[in-house]
């Protein structure tokens, strides 16, 4: 039953069906990238370097003899785990923030709402920079940094999401009945703003997949021996004349990656509430 | 009006004031002896002594702190450990490449987002709006430094139109100038453009369902004079604020995309000053850029209030 009622829902919504394939294959090339990969690559052979596409390398070899698929791979795990960890960051810190100031209200809702400004006025590059400043660079600042940069935004979906739940019946009605602030927000208001929360999620995700290419671009993110995405473009550029197609694969997978997070995030908005989807349809909604 | 300015001023100097001591403690407080972390480990007790008296760090920090921030106030940030030159030079010089940039990618993208959802929802559902929305829909995915490289590869190393990097100054004229800006312009532009189409298009979209859009029709407006005079010039509210909100994103692209044609902007400097380890540099530069994230926040609220009275007694 409950596999039927899937299948159903991804055949109404077929940009949730295309991104959700899309992430899962990424996904799993990164889990498999954990156990095995086509060719190590942290083995320079520089006899095999800037081989074209074959049978043996699929995407060929970049500038050290590496396997291209096997870096993609490995870049592919980077930037899923800096993502996630981000995002976590952002909704760990962030949800129970936006909670707190929409039940309290007063001077500690404008206190944080202020600070949330604050961190907001700092874009994760910003933070990346100071932070590598004092630390050096690393995978772990990318966290940090695109994380930071994530808890206002999450504090600000849960805030808006709390303060328009709050004011429904049932909440009321679970006040009269002598329930305390604490469980109400754990029981009626969370489950209720946990749609608004995944989609949300789903888009920091996609934004920290681009940010954490970004950083590792100009060297503030993954180290080597580590592949990203990001790092691949930057050791590419320089030679744009003579092999081209090492710039060409990590930009699509980026592409690839964002674009199916960004469906995914469209169709789970459709899917998990359907009355933004028909006012969508009538033109109304954002 | 003057009282909501007036109120929103207070909040943004007080948050201006924050950011600056957050800065502060990050690069000053918490590293413990910012000599040390400038000159690396192996510096002699002499040259840490010497770097440690330029920068005062036998004051207390909180006099240290007062001072740094009056300076913006004077132009006085202290003189460049790398450079010798004073930072409030490199910084006005530096704009000059930066500034124009943003500018120009933010013309850019608004001069290709507003038709682009102009014609998009005025053909809602039609090929051309979903190829539209198709094609932004991608633009938004892709990394602008990424796009960067590629019409590097195909307008610069290809087809040789413009230069694929570096900056001749201003005083080089206007016209190589702006060819020198216009790739790395063009590659910020793009995701802009992309999620400004799609904001523009909903937004058209719901105001073309308004009552005064039927009035207006009804008394013998014509369709396009209709859309033109009455549904864009309301959609563009809510695209000013995005505008607003994705400014941030716009600096941060900045300073990526400086690094891809080596404009000698201010993102260059940034990371200049932080493979030296120049601090003095980087926190000024960091409070520069956060300060204008702020600003401009500030202006899309003040402009939000002054077209939509209700926000005003929020």
């Amino acid at each position: 039953m409950a596999v039927r009622a899937f299948l159903r829902t991804l055949r109404q919504h077929r940009a949730l069906a295309v991104g959700g394939t899309i992430v899962g294959l990424v996904t799993a090339a990164a889990a498999l990238s954990l156990v095995w990969t086509p060719y190590p690559i942290d083995v320079l052979s520089v006899a095999d370097r800037l081989q074209g596409p074959s049978l043996a390398h699929p995407f060929g070899t970049d500038h050290y003899g590496r396997d291209m698929l096997s870096m993609l791979m490995v870049g592919a795990r980077t930037s899923i785990a800096v993502a996630l960890l981000a995002v976590g960051i952002g909704a760990l810190i962030g949800v129970p923030l936006g909670l707190l100031a929409a039940a309290r209200g007063g001077w500690l809702d404008e206190a944080l709402m202020r600070l949330n400004d604050l961190v907001f006025a700092f874009p994760a590059l910003l933070s990346a920079v100071m932070i590598t400043a004092i630390l050096g660079p690393g995978a772990v600042n990318a966290v940090l940094a695109i994380g930071i940069f994530n808890i206002p935004v999450f504090a600000r979906v849960a805030r808006g999401g709390a303060l328009a739940t709050g004011s429904r019946e049932f909440v009321l009605a679970a006040r009269v009945s002598g329930k305390g602030q604490l469980r109400i927000t754990a029981e009626h208001i969370l489950p209720n703003i946990a749609n608004l929360l995944i989609v949300q999620g789903t888009i920091q995700f996609s934004l920290g997949i681009l940010a954490e290419a970004g950083l590792s671009y100009v060297g503030l993110g993954a180290q080597p021996p580590l592949a990203s995405w990001g790092r691949m473009l930057n050791e590419a550029q320089t030679m744009m004349m003579m092999a081209p197609s090492l710039a060409l694969y990590p930009g699509l997978a980026i592409v690839l990656t964002v674009l199916g997070l960004n469906l995914m995030g469209d169709g789970l908005r459709d899917a998990l509430d359907p009355r933004l989807k028909r006012r969508r349809s009538q033109g109304m909604a954002p | 009006m003057l009282v909501y300015a007036a109120k929103r001023l207070a909040s943004l100097s007080a948050t201006l004031l924050l950011a600056t001591l957050v800065v502060f403690l990050v690069l000053e407080i918490l590293p413990g002896d910012p000599a040390e972390l400038m000159l690396g480990m192996n510096a002699s007790e002499d040259t840490l002594a010497a770097l440690r008296g330029e920068l005062g760090l036998d004051r207390p920090a909180l006099l240290r702190y007062g001072d740094w921030v009056a300076g913006f106030v004077t132009g006085d940030l202290g003189i460049s450990h790398t450079y010798a030159v004073p930072v409030s030079e490199l910084v006005a010089a530096r704009l000059l490449v930066s500034l124009p940039l943003a500018l120009l990618a933010l013309v850019l993208s608004t001069a290709i987002a507003i038709p682009v959802g102009v014609i998009a929802a005025s053909r809602r559902g039609s090929w051309q709006d979903s190829s539209l929305m198709g094609l932004a829909q991608i633009g938004i995915a892709v990394p602008n430094f990424w796009f960067a490289m590629l019409l590097v590869f195909v307008f610069a190393v290809s087809l040789r139109l413009v230069p694929s990097g570096g900056f001749p100054g201003w005083e080089a004229g206007l016209v190589p100038a702006l060819k020198a800006l216009l790739l790395p312009a063009i590659a910020l532009a793009l995701p802009q453009a992309a999620i400004l189409a799609r904001v523009m298009r909903s937004a058209l979209i719901d105001t073309l369902g308004e009552d005064y859009i039927r009035t207006a029709r009804a008394k013998g407006l014509t369709r396009h004079a209709t859309l033109w005079r009455h549904a864009v010039r309301n959609a563009l509210i809510p695209v000013l604020t995005i505008l607003g909100l994705q400014f941030s994103f716009l600096i941060a692209g900045t300073i990526i995309i400086e690094n891809v044609f080596y404009l000698p902007g201010l993102g260059r400097l940034i990371f200049q000053a932080i493979t030296q380890r120049d601090l003095i540099v980087v926190r000024s530069v960091v409070v520069l850029l956060v300060a204008t994230v702020i600003l401009v926040t500030f202006l899309v609220d003040l402009a939000y209030a002054l077209a939509d009275p209700r926000l005003r007694s929020r």
